[in-house]
């Protein structure tokens, strides 16, 4: 649990974070997200006291960052940048025990946690272990910076546009990695990005900001459905804003009792898929099938139709 | 094909199978062997001689060997060849001119006659430097590996040290200047080796640390600099002259000052003015050293909780060092070469044979003095590029 309180940083005579206070869950994905200079990195950078708030405090778990020396916070923290940072001297295995190392452990446990972490990425420790960042593709380089980070076995991820630099193939396969990561280590996840797309496929709550201010802090449906007047409309506001919001539920959230023909759609599909599906089959209903198969009932175009759809 | 190969004149033709460096070296090389003499005769160390052909000069036998293998050899440098068939003429080229110098004396000389000096000449000076560069440019070429270019160096070393150790040389009048003064030669050349080295010692040990103060303060670095420039620009007498006056002065006021030696002439003033020197190159390239390092690097070391120190030595550090040692390359070469100027206010060094030998008119003794400066500055150039070179195989 991350809690800021009436965080504000200074620089000189710009106020980069006006007033910002947001609580982050334990084992959730929070995104920052908003335009260029709108004070999302200086937000991170305080959490893990790269940069000193001017005046708020920091908690996390319940702690006051503020009374825990620098260095030493920052090795329980994990943190990716854009471009990954990877060190060009050392090779990957070196790289991703750097915490270990400045944490003292043994060799042995260290060199066994960093072949667990490149098979969690599925990178062969034989083929990449000894290799130097240049020689991998930026993919490759994004993983072993991620995998580096999560190292000393951090509760804390915090990412700034970590995705930034990656080609929109590879970024995608980027995010479900991280997903999947976060699901099984079930740690805490704050990432920046200016990708609103990006937020709202990644993040549990989403914090959007402007000129130092957090506008509103909230769910992604929420977001999308209610979004404060002015900035956070205008960001949100789109021609796929309903396609956007039905990419958040899945078909079991919808489906009613009945039957329809052709192909039955899975349950865990999202609405997103079941609408595409309806349209490309030229059809009104389509049936639904269960984890084990069955059929369970069937989801129809009104439904979704009363589903994407913005306040009356 | 285009129509305008397929045109080609016998001209262009034979142009575009001639080597452009080739061609100078061929012409060096020919103005070498025919239009100057190879060896100087001298009745005695100090009057001037007279000039010897290479066939005036050796045997018949080593004279048709010598002419024949060096015109093959500059056939094949004029003409476009491997780079590893130029490498190896280049490299029997030096080694072969080696060998014949070496004949002279018994040859010329008659026997007996202790007084004459048998000198290499300019017609043997023009060879090797074409035949030098002959080989300097193959190895360019082939883009031989650090590695490979220090086993090299390693082997013109060994070579050298053969041919001095077997005495093949002996006849020849720069070692007799060696002979008669051995003992000083090993003396002025550790003294020479110990101010080059020891002055960028001090130059690192101050520099290094002034350029990391540099690199994290703009103030600093703002005068630093500057003041380091103009020092730069002093020339080197000039400041050897700067010196006398205020080491003077202190020696006068404290005995301790005296007491270490340290006097307005000799090794103090000539270890200071190269320090000064020194710290321009290494303060500088420290600078640009870590100010290259990226920016995104930095920040990853301390996001990965690195304190201060742990960044510098184990990130910012490792990564400027291949600029480092650009700066340092650039101190001991200039330093080898402006020792010798420190001879003149009794800074010691190989620079006493060259001024010895300038206020005799002894060409020899100055060749005494001034061949192993050349060679260690050489060889200091070497070593550096190969170290720089290693050390930048890792950098992104
Ligand atoms: N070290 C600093 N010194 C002075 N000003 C700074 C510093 N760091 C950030 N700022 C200023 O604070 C404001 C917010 O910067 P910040 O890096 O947090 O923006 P951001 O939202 O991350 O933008 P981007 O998407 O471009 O990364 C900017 O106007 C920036 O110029
Ligand atoms: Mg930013």
């Amino acid at each position: 649990m991350i809690e800021l309180e009436h965080v504000s940083r200074r620089f000189g005579e710009q106020l980069a974070v006006d007033d910002v206070s947001l609580s982050v869950a334990r084992g959730t994905i929070t995104v920052i997200v908003g335009t260029s200079g709108s004070g999302k990195s200086t937000t991170l950078r305080m959490i893990n006291r790269l940069i000193e708030p001017s005046s708020g405090t920091i908690r996390i778990d319940g702690k006051d960052t503020a009374a825990v020396p620098g260095e030493e916070l920052r090795r329980g923290i994990g943190y990716v940048i854009q471009g990954n940072g990877l060190f060009p001297h050392w090779t990957v295995a070196r790289n991703i025990a750097t915490v270990p190392t400045l944490l003292g452990w043994e060799a042995g446990r260290t060199e066994k946690r960093v072949d667990e972490l490149l098979s969690l990425f599925s990178m062969r420790s034989e083929d990449f272990a000894k290799k130097f960042p240049h020689q991998l593709s930026g993919g490759e380089q994004q993983r072993v910076g991620v995998a580096r980070a999560l190292a000393a076995e951090p509760g804390l991820l915090l990412m700034d546009e970590p995705f930034g630099a990656l080609d929109p193939i590879i970024r995608a396969k980027a995010q479900e990695d991280l997903l999947a990561v976060q699901r099984r280590l079930g740690i805490t996840v704050v990432l920046v990005t200016h990708d609103m797309e990006e937020a709202i496929h990644l993040g549990h709550k989403i914090a959007v900001m402007d000129g130092g201010k957090l506008l509103q802090y909230a769910p992604p449906a929420e977001i999308l459905a209610n979004p404060a007047h002015g900035f956070v409309e205008r960001l949100v506001n789109g021609v796929d804003r309903p396609f956007r919001l039905l990419s958040l539920s899945t078909v079991a959230t919808i489906v009613e009792p009945g039957t329809a023909d052709g192909p039955p759609l899975a349950e865990t599909a999202t609405l997103r898929d079941a609408l595409s599906e309806l349209l490309w089959l030229k059809r009104d209903a389509l049936p639904v099938a269960g984890p084990d198969g069955s059929l369970i009932g069937r989801v129809s175009l009104a439904a979704l139709r009363a589903h994407a759809g913005g306040p009356a | 094909m285009t129509e305008a190969t397929e045109t080609t004149t016998p001209a262009t033709a034979l142009t575009t199978r001639l080597d452009r460096v080739g061609i100078v070296v061929a012409v060096i090389a020919v103005l070498g062997m025919d239009w100057q003499p190879f060896a100087t005769l001298k009745p005695n160390r100090l009057i001037s001689g007279q000039g010897l052909s290479l066939a005036a000069s050796l045997p018949t036998l080593w004279a048709a060997i010598g002419v024949g293998v060096l015109s093959i050899a500059t056939i094949v440098a004029v003409l476009r060849t491997g780079a590893l068939l130029r490498l190896a003429t280049g490299i029997a080229s030096l080694l072969l001119l080696a060998v014949l110098i070496g004949i002279v004396p018994a040859t010329v000389v008659p026997p007996g006659n202790a007084y004459a000096r048998v000198s290499p000449a300019a017609g043997f000076w023009l060879m090797a430097f074409a035949f030098a560069v002959l080989t300097t440019d193959a190895v360019a070429k082939l883009r031989l590996g650090p590695l490979a270019r220090l086993a090299m160096l390693a082997g013109a070393v060994v070579t050298v040290a053969i041919l001095l150790g077997s005495g093949h040389w002996d006849g020849l009048s720069i070692l007799k200047e060696y002979a008669t003064n051995a003992q000083k030669f090993w003396r002025e050349g550790a003294k020479h080796v110990e101010l080059a080295l020891g002055s960028l010692a001090a130059a690192l040990v101050i520099g290094l640390p002034l350029g990391v103060a540099c690199h994290r303060n703009a103030t600093l670095r703002g005068i630093t600099l500057p003041i380091l420039n103009i020092i730069q620009t002093v020339p080197s007498m000039a400041m050897y002259g700067l010196m006398i006056v205020p080491l003077g002065l202190l020696a006068a006021w404290s005995p301790l000052a005296a007491s270490l030696g340290i006097r307005g002439i000799g090794t103090a003033p000539a270890l200071i003015a190269l320090f000064l020197y020194s710290l321009l190159p290494v303060v500088a390239n420290t600078v640009v050293g870590l100010g290259e390092v990226r920016r995104s690097v930095v920040e990853a070391a301390e996001g990965m909780g690195m304190t201060r120190h742990q960044r510098l030595f184990q990130v910012e550090l490792p990564l400027a060092l291949p600029v480092i040692l650009t700066g340092i390359r650039i101190v001991l070469v200039q330093n080898i070469g402006l020792v010798t100027i420190a001879a003149l206010i009794g800074g010691g060094g190989f620079g006493t044979f060259v001024f010895q030998g300038i206020g005799q008119a002894a060409t020899d003794l100055v060749l005494l003095g001034a061949v192993p400066t050349i060679a260690l500055a050489f060889t200091a150039a070497v070593l550096l590029d190969a170290a720089i070179e290693l050390s930048e195989r890792r950098r992104l």
